[in-house]
């Protein structure tokens, strides 16, 4: 079957003013690559600043204007383009955003699941949603600030389920929510996916990734590290050292730290950006280190875990 | 309602408190002022003429031997019970002159807030929303070659060109000069208060359209739009949809509490074109050591300001869901 969404060598970098009023192009995502099948889950984890968020707003072509891209994004077997994708964002393409200051705060939730539209068929798609998701009809005449945190959450995915999408796009939905609250969340997602549709969820959360996702990509420092199947993680069969690490920092798997932070944009350099944490690091880590397939996954390590050099 | 009529009620006790304030810094600011009221008002020749009685009688007239508190506690016993006494100057009540000044004034007012208040939201909003852009360049420009032009400057200039030169509008007053009263119509009105409304709207647009723009561009900026755009809305529509609703709130705010500074312009302006208003009578006053009338305008005036934010604040309550919704709650 065709793959809902393809990024090749997707890179992001923003202008910014240096000392004086010298131009510096500051990248933030480098070389990302990724492939979302019909009915998949496919998670994005990494931790902040890693440029998850980024992704999501590079797909739908609302990043700032001092950003630049490059890379290739196919959806549905067709280039991207920026013209396509004002053209399919809001309806094959949807993003459910992190929270409650994602919705005008001044405007009652009915008429924004509506996009302003007045007429029956609208009124019904709405009311129908809510319903999907546990709402109460009254919930159209609250305002956001009368939503719990919660609510708030299924509103922002019920204006998703409104429209007829193809792929979901899902920016930390789960933060701010217990642990059933937010397992419950991401049901709704799978869902979605069971539909058909094909499901980015953006998140830093590896376990709670790993309840729902069928594939997991890491980021590190704005690249992806590692793409491995769900199964991976449980069986120990990572890649990467430092999707290694992440698993073993879990509470369950030993809570495992490793020392030093992530290298922020503009800190990179050429070489694999865990080089300078990694108990394997060597040397030639910091010359090109190349994305490639081992084991059904892909990994950027010159010394992967059960592979070969 | 109860919690609204509350809110009220301790505004105007707030009120009460603000206008005894106003009326007595006013007050000491007269009594501090150098100015000798027989010299100004009489003028040092006629005074050389008149013998000691007359003068005396004229210093009783102009209240110079009175102690200050007196002058002041008897002003202010007979406010309270609703006499704003004489004016000195005019020689009519108080109140009298408020009255006909305030209504030529209101005219001029309102005309400049009206129009100050639309054109600056509507210039404000699309530099807002279209902020780094040639629209917003070309407005900012614009708001602050004004903002940096002295009031009355500007009303020199339009004078100038207008009256002077093009003798498109009359040169000064609030109706045409040695007609009779019963003859002046509302045409002759507004055709007087054109060009000193014209300059009060001119400077109070630039106040307005940068305080909106700044408010328009961060809802521009707000996580709101950025999902309102990822859901396909046009840029049409998240400003019609998002921002102005958004920016109703300040807007509000910023619309009466621009009463005070179109108040302040109008003293200037009406000076300049020589219009009957309630900001030229405070400067006769003033000038002319006319206590009582003085601090009539300060009052009536500090009242109207006062009224304007009391009724943004109640607007408030009404627009912003979070205290309506938040207040019939309780």
């Amino acid at each position: 079957m065709e793959p809902i969404l393809q990024v090749q060598n997707l890179s992001i970098s923003f202008t910014q003013y240096g000392r004086g009023a010298r131009q510096v192009l500051l990248p933030v995502l480098r070389d990302l690559s990724l492939t979302i099948e019909p009915g998949q889950v496919v998670a994005v984890v990494g931790s902040s600043g890693s440029g998850k968020s980024l992704l999501a707003h590079g797909i739908l072509n609302i990043l700032p204007y001092n950003s630049h891209m490059a890379g290739e994004i196919t959806f549905l077997g067709r280039p991207l383009t920026p013209k396509r994708a004002e053209q399919v964002r809001g309806r094959e393409i949807v993003l459910v955003p992190q929270g409650v200051t994602y919705l005008d705060p001044l405007m009652k939730v009915g008429p924004q699941i509506r996009k302003g539209r007045r007429d029956q068929a609208a009124r019904q798609v709405s009311r129908a949603v809510l319903e999907r998701y546990g709402l109460g009809a009254d919930t159209e005449e609250c305002y956001p600030f009368e939503l719990s945190g919660g609510m708030a959450r299924r509103v922002l995915i019920a204006t998703a389920a409104a429209e007829t999408p193809r792929l979901v796009i899902a920016d930390e939905p789960t933060p701010g929510l217990d642990a059933r609250a937010a397992k419950r969340v991401l049901g709704h997602f799978r869902e979605l996916a069971d539909g058909g549709a094909g499901v980015l969820l953006i998140t830093h959360d590896l376990e709670l990734a790993l309840s729902i996702a069928h594939r997991v990509a890491v980021f590190y420092a704005g690249e992806t590290v590692e793409e491995a199947d769900a199964a991976d993680f449980t069986a120990g069969r990572l890649r990467h050292p430092y999707t290694k690490a992440l698993w073993n920092a879990l509470p369950q798997n030993g809570f495992v730290p490793i020392l030093g932070a992530q290298p922020g944009p503009g800190e990179v350099g050429e070489g694999c950006p865990f080089a300078p944490r990694c108990p394997k690091g060597r040397p030639e880590c910091l010359g090109p280190v190349p994305y490639r397939e081992v084991d059904g996954g892909r990994v950027r390590c010159l010394y992967p875990e059960g592979g070969t050099a | 309602m109860k919690h609204r009529l509350l809110f009220t009620g301790k505004k105007l006790i707030r009120m009460a408190l603000l206008l005894l304030g106003v009326s007595l810094a006013a007050f000491l600011l007269m009594s501090a002022s150098p100015l000798d009221p027989l010299q100004t008002n009489v003028g040092q020749a006629a005074l050389g003429t008149m013998s000691q009685e007359q003068i005396a009688k004229l210093e009783d007239y102009w209240g110079v031997n009175t102690p200050p508190v007196e002058r002041y506690l008897g002003w202010l016993g007979d406010f309270v019970r609703g006499d704003m006494g004489t004016s000195l100057l005019y020689r009519q009540p108080v109140s009298q002159v408020i009255g006909q000044r305030l209504q030529n004034s209101l005219w001029l007012m309102a005309f400049a807030w009206v129009i100050s208040g639309v054109l600056g939201l509507t210039l404000g909003v699309l530099a807002g929303a279209n902020r780094g852009r040639l629209v917003d360049k070309i407005i900012r420009g614009y708001c602050w070659i004004i903002s940096s032009t002295p009031a009355f400057w500007l009303a020199l200039l339009l004078l100038v060109i207008f009256s002077v030169w093009l003798g498109l509008f009359p040169i000064g007053l609030s109706v045409p000069i040695g007609a009779d009263a019963a003859s002046v119509t509302l045409a002759d009105r507004l055709y007087h208060a054109f060009l000193p409304a014209l300059t009060l709207s001119i400077t109070g647009v630039a106040n307005i359209a940068m305080h909106t723009r700044e408010k328009m561009g961060d809802i521009m900026e707000n996580d709101y739009v950025l999902f309102a755009r990822a859901r396909g809305e046009s840029v049409r529509s998240i400003v019609l949809r998002h921002g102005l609703r958004n920016v109703a709130l300040p807007a509000i705010t910023l619309q009466f509490a621009s009463i005070s500074e179109i108040f302040g312009g109008s003293v200037l302006v009406e000076q300049v074109f020589s219009y009957p208003g309630l900001g030229q009578a405070a400067v006769n006053a003033g000038l002319g050591s006319d206590l009582p009338l003085l601090l009539g305008i300060t009052v009536v005036s500090a009242a109207i300001v006062f009224g304007g934010n009391l009724i943004a604040d109640l607007l408030y309550g009404v627009v912003d869901p979070k205290i309506r919704r938040g207040a019939a709650r309780k």
